[in-house]
């Protein structure tokens, strides 16, 4: 890719996803198996001759495959963490082969609830089992080795994504060097999974939804889906950003009616009714489950300094402090568990008024902490000519 | 953040102390150096001791430093205590001249004995003669190693090397050594009056029941 292009300075350019299939079975934590499975990826920047420069991108509820880049130059928007990845960016695809994909269980090309089951040739729905984040890491494993990398520079995620980091480095110790973990938790709170309830109590009884098998009755659970995006868009800001961002802000006179009158309101269905129309429920309600379970330490009495016992990787820990969602006491549980194991871990607490969004956003300080600690990577040779 | 920012370049300005902090401290031990700044001295000792170091710090830019120093470093507050850090977890445990801008100076100083086997304390004497003259002449002191007016100055508990001796006493703590340098030089006649800079080796003599 040139960096200077069509796209603007610093963009990885046109991309294009790609299909990995597998058709080993694989068995999940939950003992259900996947017969076979495809993953949905993109890459960008060039894998080095010694295959040393690897950093696989791990997305959080609702990101895709697409990291970066455009498929078309009209595209309105470029990928989900383009602000990050891209020649001389803080993940600089000069030095670092990026792979992003899309996890099990999605609805963006991946094998998932939308997928058609080979043994029934019916969409999966309801019959697509849970999956976890140990389910995720496992399959990334895989796609790693059908990429030829036995080991990865790196493991970057954000919220759910650096839930798949952590994991990285418990199951994989000696295929990750580095992993970047970032808004995170090493589990979620109660007030977490009562908001992930939530959220999939608004699908589940959506008239729509079916049982979890809309597909067959041609529609789709709309009204639940859509209410459980404005409730994490809620929670995913703080009160002061949505405070500086809205106010109290009427979009015209009060009406005395149950309109969309502020503009608090007319954003959050905007936001719902968008993301209702391009995403999966079924996916949705997995995602919130992987959330859910996901507790490295419970095998460990809920001893999460146990639990990273055999971790090796190096670690950047970085949380935000307006983010209540998966707030820096959290990011700092990791970092003690890591201290108490004497691994190499830095961390970082970023002043930063976006709640758990902040993770998304290009701040400058922000940016500055993951490209000092990326620069701070060796890699092996160079690309190859 | 700017205050902190000025103690680092101090810290530059003004290492004398690295080279007696140095002798203190074991081939590949492992150290926290609390308000680390910029990261020189853990930098310093990985080079010449090859420790397992990790420093902790709350400005941004230090922060950045530190990384950039391929220094691991914590981000947090020191006046938060250090409830991360388990009882004796490292062998030593650094507080360079930092404890004269702490407010919650006894709490950081017992939270070091609890997670370090040995703590080193370093800090600006105030007895020192010129700060003594500067002050009997009627101003603030104000000098190479305390570069700050009064009004801008982030130190809030300066002390006298007697003060911190009284210190220790009253709160159990065993100094296993002491150093008083000026300029580099090490000052053993009347350190109260003649030293600048005094560096502690400290142990705690009983553990607090937690």
């Amino acid at each position: 890719m040139t960096e200077n292009n069509s796209l603007g300075n610093n963009s990885v350019g046109i991309v294009a996803p790609q299909t990995a299939h597998f058709n080993t079975p694989l068995t999940l934590k939950s003992g259900a198996v996947l017969p076979q499975f495809d993953l949905v990826y993109e890459t960008y920047g060039t894998l080095n001759a010694d295959k040393s420069n690897a950093v696989l991108i791990c997305h959080a509820l609702s990101g895709t495959h697409h990291v970066a880049g455009k498929y078309t130059e009209n595209d309105k928007y470029a990928g989900w963490w383009d602000n990050l990845v891209g020649p001389n960016k803080p993940l600089d695809t000069n030095k670092f082969f990026v792979i992003g994909l899309n996890n099990l269980g999605g609805c963006h090309g991946s094998t998932g609830p939308v997928s058609v089951n080979p043994d029934t040739n019916q969409q999966w729905g309801s019959q697509f089992p849970i999956v976890t984040v140990e389910d995720w890491v496992k399959s990334q494993a895989l796609l790693a080795d059908y990429l030829g990398i036995e080991q990865l520079a790196a493991v970057i995620g954000g919220s759910l994504g650096g839930m798949q980091a952590l994991q990285w480095t418990i199951a994989y110790p000696e295929r990750v060097r580095h992993a970047l973990v970032i808004a995170s938790a090493p589990n979620l709170t109660a007030q977490n999974i009562a908001f992930n309830e939530v959220a999939r109590q608004a699908i589940i009884t959506d008239p729509d939804f079916h049982g979890g098998d809309y597909y067959t009755h041609k529609v789709l659970p709309r009204r639940g889906l859509r209410i459980a995006r404005m409730l994490g868009h809620i929670t995913y800001l703080s009160d002061d950003a949505m405070g500086a961002k809205f106010g109290r802000k009427l979009k015209g006179e009060i009406k005395y009616s149950f309109d969309a009158e502020f503009e608090m309101e007319s954003y959050l269905r905007y936001q719902g009714d968008k993301f209702a129309g391009e995403f999966d429920a079924n996916t949705y309600l997995r995602m919130t489950r992987a959330l859910d379970y996901y507790d490295p330490a419970l095998n460990f009495d809920g001893d999460l300094s146990a639990a990273l016992n055999k971790v090796t990787a190096k670690f950047l820990v970085v949380s935000f402090t307006s983010d209540w969602r998966f707030s820096p006491t959290r990011s700092r549980e990791i970092v003690k568990a890591l201290l108490d194991n004497e691994r190499t871990v830095s961390y970082a607490e970023v002043t930063a008024a976006h709640g758990h969004d902040a993770f998304l956003m290009p701040d400058a300080h922000y940016h500055n902490i993951l490209r000092a600690y990326l620069n701070s990577i060796e890699v092996g040779t160079h690309r190859e000519k | 953040m700017k205050n902190n920012v000025n103690i680092t370049n101090s810290i530059q300005e003004f290492r004398q102390d690295f080279a007696i902090i140095s002798g203190w401290i074991n081939f590949r031990s492992k150290v926290l150096d609390l308000g680390c700044g910029d990261g020189a001295l853990l930098q310093f000792l990985r080079s010449s001791l090859e420790v397992k170091g990790y420093g902790v710090e709350k400005d941004d830019t230090n922060w950045l430093a530190c990384m950039n120093n391929g220094v691991n470093v914590i981000q947090m507050d020191l006046e938060d205590g250090l409830s991360g850090f388990e009882d004796q977890s490292f062998d030593t445990v650094i507080l360079s001249q930092t404890l004269q801008a702490m407010h919650n100076t006894e709490e950081i100083v017992l939270e070091m004995l609890r997670v370090g086997r040995e703590v080193i304390v370093t800090f600006p004497n105030f007895g020192y003669w010129r700060n003594r003259i500067q002050i009997l002449s009627g101003n603030m002191p104000v000098s190479k190693i305390l570069p700050y007016q009064w009004f801008d100055t982030p130190n809030v508990h300066l002390c006298t090397i007697n003060d911190f001796d009284q210190f220790c006493r009253n709160h159990k703590i065993s100094v296993l050594e002491r150093k008083v340098i000026t300029d580099g030089n090490q000052i053993d006649l009347m350190p109260n009056f003649l030293g600048n800079l005094a560096i502690y080796r400290l142990k705690a003599n009983y553990l607090k029941a937690n």
